[in-house]
């Protein structure tokens, strides 16, 4: 009798936990949200994490996707690379998650890109990078090199007349691979090799004196001359400080940043390095109505009317209402179908135009290029005609020439023309 | 405009006629010439970059006496429109980040207008391209100035665009100039435009001028002169005049490459300052007492913190609160040594390995602890002005002043620690007792006391160059531990227990870091220095100047 009691509790229970599983299974759709909460990205990552919970929020608000709710589940790869992997790998087969937001870094996209593949999930990735590569498996809402530096270095070429360049950049594979296809670029413009002068610094390098005056002597040699800076995080800091410690204003001598947006100049003082360029596809300075409408929303959920926007954030909202679109489309959340409608679905971006994803998985940007104002914020000195398609390989190097990314007729993110032969994904 | 600024005397007549003929009433059809000056203005709104730059000059040629305000007012971001009706107005001062009004200035009669909404005003944006012009444009109001540094200013930025109109302005004004720099630096622009003249003469004349100077653009614009067309003639004709700017580039590259050593070995000696002062609190608890301690950054970026609340502390006084930092960075890391001392390594010494553990959880903990009170976000320390910009020793070599600061700062520093160390009964009671432990005991002296003043006195020196560490770098949670391994490097390499040794240790550090970096970069640079160091301590295991006598043999 005891035990028949035991027996049918634990029938009881299981039943329940079965019953509650279905029905949980049956009520959300989870979301995998994939960015650093503590370590070094932190800063920048948290940021973007907040603002994919807005849109899963808002999207619930107006009653979900296929009738479900969307449940957010965050994990915090720490700044760590190899975990990014273990945690990709958590959420695609452990949560079950129908799609992940995140990654900041080049490392840790390529770090979680085989899990990816391994189980067919989706990724959405909303930050610039270097391009080369392009994968069935994600979705690259942020800039590339076509989309943001080459565009960048056209402005300083034919609006300001610079030639000599400076391309300074910090140790990784995001600026060198950059500079590699800037420099290509350059001298398939006519510019002479002795007008080009590429220097790399570590991670958080402080003692910018001789690396400024190095520049500074650069800059005098009757040419104008600009910086093109990839240097990424903290030793931005100190770099523009020493600028204005030696005197190189914008005038003399512009430095265009592609790392350098509000969430950075926030934390320092502006009115040094007022003139002075980033090119972006969005600027929080831009004034349209999605744009505002964005950002009260925005103020409203972080509850803090001082927090800037960013382009990344701006990459999070579109790649988000990107999934949604094309999920609404496939009438399914299975990646499969997902990544099969996703190409050819557009959304409005933030700054007038439209994100449209394209076959090689980027999708449509409009660039622009801002001068920092003394309130952290940017003016807008030029924008391109329209929005530009994101090219998975650069036309500027040898390397790339006749390689390309077609993932609805080609099937394939590295086809080679010549060949006519797929060399797996985007590995070299 | 060229034609407007053919003497600024007329152009100062003009003004005075202006206003005169305001003060006697509309004779001159004046407030038409008010209404185009505003109508330009509104222009202004709505111009692209390109239209504005049109707008500028022509605004300068309407001879408007207020153009020159309107156009600084546009150089400072202090010209707005108002959204209701479209009007131009200048504001006092540029906006802040929590302006909630401006005091709006009607910019024909220069009076007050009331305060205005920020939301009902729109600034009127200027670009790179445009301030340049203004800089340039206005520069031509500088040069009349009765401040000699304004006028220099003002050559300087009009050399920068040597057209006819300028070289005409530059030639009247150095007939009448009295400053002896000023008119050295007139001549040099004179000297300079001369140079693309047709007279040969003229063109010698010019070059024995400039071959004095040690300016980089006189020595590209010479340089210049022997370079050979695409048609294979050279750029300068006349023979004597090629021998001539060859020998003054010789002369000029000499003197910069000169400069340029100087310039390096300053570079060399103020990244070693911060070497030293970093490693000296160091050379104290490792050095003296044989701890290491690897919350030493910690301490340091607790120095760096406290610059930061100082400053917070003292809204009203920007210029002076590093100042004030300065003694509240020591005790506060000189407080927290004592108290990890009396807490933790009191109870260690003799075990340099656990030591060596307890301090590093210690340094996780101090990190966590600061992250969690001021969040993992950098906090911008601000510079003061007296530390910002450069010290201008000539024109081939300048020096930052926070640079030149922090090398005084550290020499400041180390001579006050010798003299506590060499002068003070407290400093003879940390010798004594770093000798000879049982003998100075034995002698009264209270160790224990000793041993937490000790260590007090080298943390608290590590968060003195936290204040330093603050004008240099990002205030973060991680700013000690990118400056740890330096500063036992600096220990070790300089022999432990020895302050001189940390001195010419960090100094040549620098030094040599300075000068490989050029060629190597910086990252090849720093792995030279440390397999230089690896295999200078396989030589010398105590370092430059390893402690002799009884204490040796401990």
């Amino acid at each position: 009798m005891k035990l028949k009691w035991i027996q049918i509790t634990g029938m009881l229970v299981a039943a329940g936990m079965a019953f509650s599983g279905i029905a949980h299974a049956q009520d959300t759709i989870k979301v995998g949200i994939l960015h650093s909460l503590s370590g070094t990205m932190a800063i920048s990552e948290t940021t973007l994490k907040d603002t994919d919970l807005m849109m899963i929020e808002e999207q619930n608000k107006k009653g979900g996707l296929l009738g479900k709710k969307l449940e957010a589940v965050v994990v915090d790869p720490a700044s760590d690379w190899p975990l990014f992997a273990e945690k990709a790998q958590e959420l695609l087969e452990k949560d079950k998650v129908a799609v992940v937001f995140g990654c900041w870094t080049s490392v840790s996209r390529k770090s979680v890109l085989p899990v990816f593949e391994k189980d067919n999930g989706l990724l959405f990735y909303p930050v610039q990078y270097e391009g080369e590569e392009s994968s069935k498996n994600v979705i690259y809402t942020g800039a590339a090199p076509n989309q943001q530096a080459i565009p960048a270095v056209q402005y300083l070429m034919k609006e300001v007349g610079v030639k000599r360049w400076v391309l300074e950049g910090t140790d990784y594979v995001y600026p060198r691979t950059t500079n590699k296809i800037l420099e290509a670029f350059l001298l398939s413009q006519g510019v002479k090799p002795e007008d080009i002068s590429i220097n790399y610094t570590p991670f958080g390098y402080s003692d910018w004196q001789a690396r400024v005056a190095a520049i500074k002597k650069f800059g005098s040699a009757g040419k104008k001359t600009a910086v093109v800076s990839t240097i990424n995080g903290d030793a931005n800091v100190p770099f523009y400080k020493e600028l204005g410690n030696q005197k190189i204003s914008a005038e003399d001598i512009p430095v265009v940043a592609f790392s350098v947006g509000e969430e950075e100049l926030s934390g320092l003082d502006a009115k040094p390095l007022v003139g002075h360029l980033a090119a972006w596809n969005y600027f929080e300075s831009i004034n349209t109505p999605e744009n505002k409408a964005f950002i009260a929303q925005w103020h409203a959920f972080i509850k803090n009317p001082k927090r800037t926007t960013n382009d990344p954030m701006e990459a999070s909202y579109i790649g988000f209402n990107l999934w949604v679109k094309a999920v609404q489309k496939a009438g399914t959340t299975d990646p499969e179908k997902v990544i099969a409608a996703l190409p050819g679905i557009e959304t409005p971006n933030l700054t007038g135009t439209m994100a449209k994803v394209l076959p090689n998985h980027h999708i449509t940007k409009p660039v622009f290029i801002g001068e920092v104002r003394a309130d952290g914020q940017f003016d807008v000195v030029w924008k391109s005609a329209g929005a530009i398609p994101g090219e998975a390989w650069s036309r500027f190097l040898p390397a790339d020439k006749g390689i390309v990314a077609d993932w609805v007729t080609l099937k394939c993110g590295n086809y080679n023309t010549a060949t006519k032969k797929c060399s797996g994904q985007n590995f070299k | 405009m060229k034609k407007f600024f053919l003497r600024p005397g007329v152009q100062w007549l003009l003004v005075l006629l202006l206003l005169a003929s305001r003060s006697a009433g509309p004779l001159y059809a004046q407030p038409s010439s008010d209404a185009n000056f505003l109508a330009k203005l509104g222009e202004l709104r709505d111009a692209s970059f390109e239209d504005k730059d049109k707008i500028v000059d022509q605004l300068v040629q309407s001879g408007h006496p207020n153009a020159r305000a309107v156009l600084t007012g546009l150089l400072e971001d202090r010209l707005y429109s108002r959204n209701s009706d479209m009007k131009v107005f200048l504001v006092k001062s540029a906006a802040g980040e929590n302006t909630a009004t401006l005091d709006l200035i009607d910019p024909v009669t220069l009076k007050g207008a009331g305060p205005t909404s920020v939301d009902d005003l729109t600034k009127i944006g200027t670009n790179n391209h445009l301030r340049r012009v203004l800089q340039t444009t206005l520069a031509r109001f500088g040069l009349s100035s009765t401040d000699p540094s304004v006028r220099l200013d003002a050559v300087r930025s009009m050399e920068k665009d040597l057209d006819e109109g300028n070289v005409k302005l530059l030639r009247d004004r150095s007939a009448v100039e009295t400053n002896s720099r000023v008119k050295d630096e007139i001549d040099t622009g004179l000297a300079l435009a001369a140079l693309d003249g047709s007279d040969a003469q003229a063109r010698l004349a010019a070059i024995s001028t400039l071959r004095h100077s040690i300016r980089q653009d006189v020595l590209n614009k010479l340089q210049g002169l022997g370079e050979k067309s695409p048609d294979g003639t050279f750029v300068e004709g006349d023979e004597h005049v090629r021998q001539a700017a060859a020998a003054a580039v010789k002369s000029i590259s000499r003197m910069r490459t000169f400069y340029g050593g100087l310039e390096t070995l300053f570079f060399g000696l103020s990244l070693g300052s911060v070497l030293v002062l970093i490693a000296i609190g160091l050379a104290i608890t490792f050095g003296v007492m044989g701890v290491i301690n690897m919350a030493h950054g910690e301490l340091m970026m607790l120095g760096a913190y406290t610059t930061y609340v100082v400053q917070v502390a003292m809204p009203n006084h920007t210029e002076t609160s590093i100042l004030a930092a300065i003694p509240a960075a020591f005790i506060v890391a000189g407080l927290m040594g004592i108290l990890i001392e009396r807490t933790i390594i009191r109870f260690l010494y003799g075990r340099p390995l656990e030591t060596l553990l307890a301090t590093f959880g210690v340094s996780l903990i101090l990190q966590q602890l600061v992250r969690s009170i001021f969040s993992a976000l950098n906090r911008s320390v601000i510079t003061p002005n007296w530390m910002s910009g450069t010290l201008q020793v000539n024109d081939a070599l300048s020096i930052t002043y926070n640079r030149l600061y922090i090398v005084v700062f550290t020499l400041i520093v180390f001579a006050g620690l010798l003299v506590i160390l060499r002068r003070t009964r407290v400093g003879l009671q940390i010798r004594a007792v770093s000798q000879n432990r049982a003998m100075a005991k034995a002698m009264g002296i209270r160790s224990e006391w000793v041993d937490a003043m000790t260590f007090g006195l080298g943390s608290g020196i590590a968060g003195v160059a936290g204040v330093a560490l603050s004008q240099l770098t990002n205030v973060n949670p991680n700013l000690g531990q990118s400056y740890i391994i330096d500063s036992f490097m600096v220990v070790v390499f300089g022999g432990v227990g020895n302050l001189w040794g940390s001195m010419v240790g960090g100094m040549s550090m620098g030094v040599v870091n300075e000068l490989l970096e050029p060629y190597a970069g910086a990252v090849l640079a720093k792995i030279f220095v440390l397999i230089a160091l690896i295999l200078f301590i396989q030589r010398r295991p105590r370092g430059l100047f390893p402690p002799t006598g009884r204490a040796s043999e401990n």
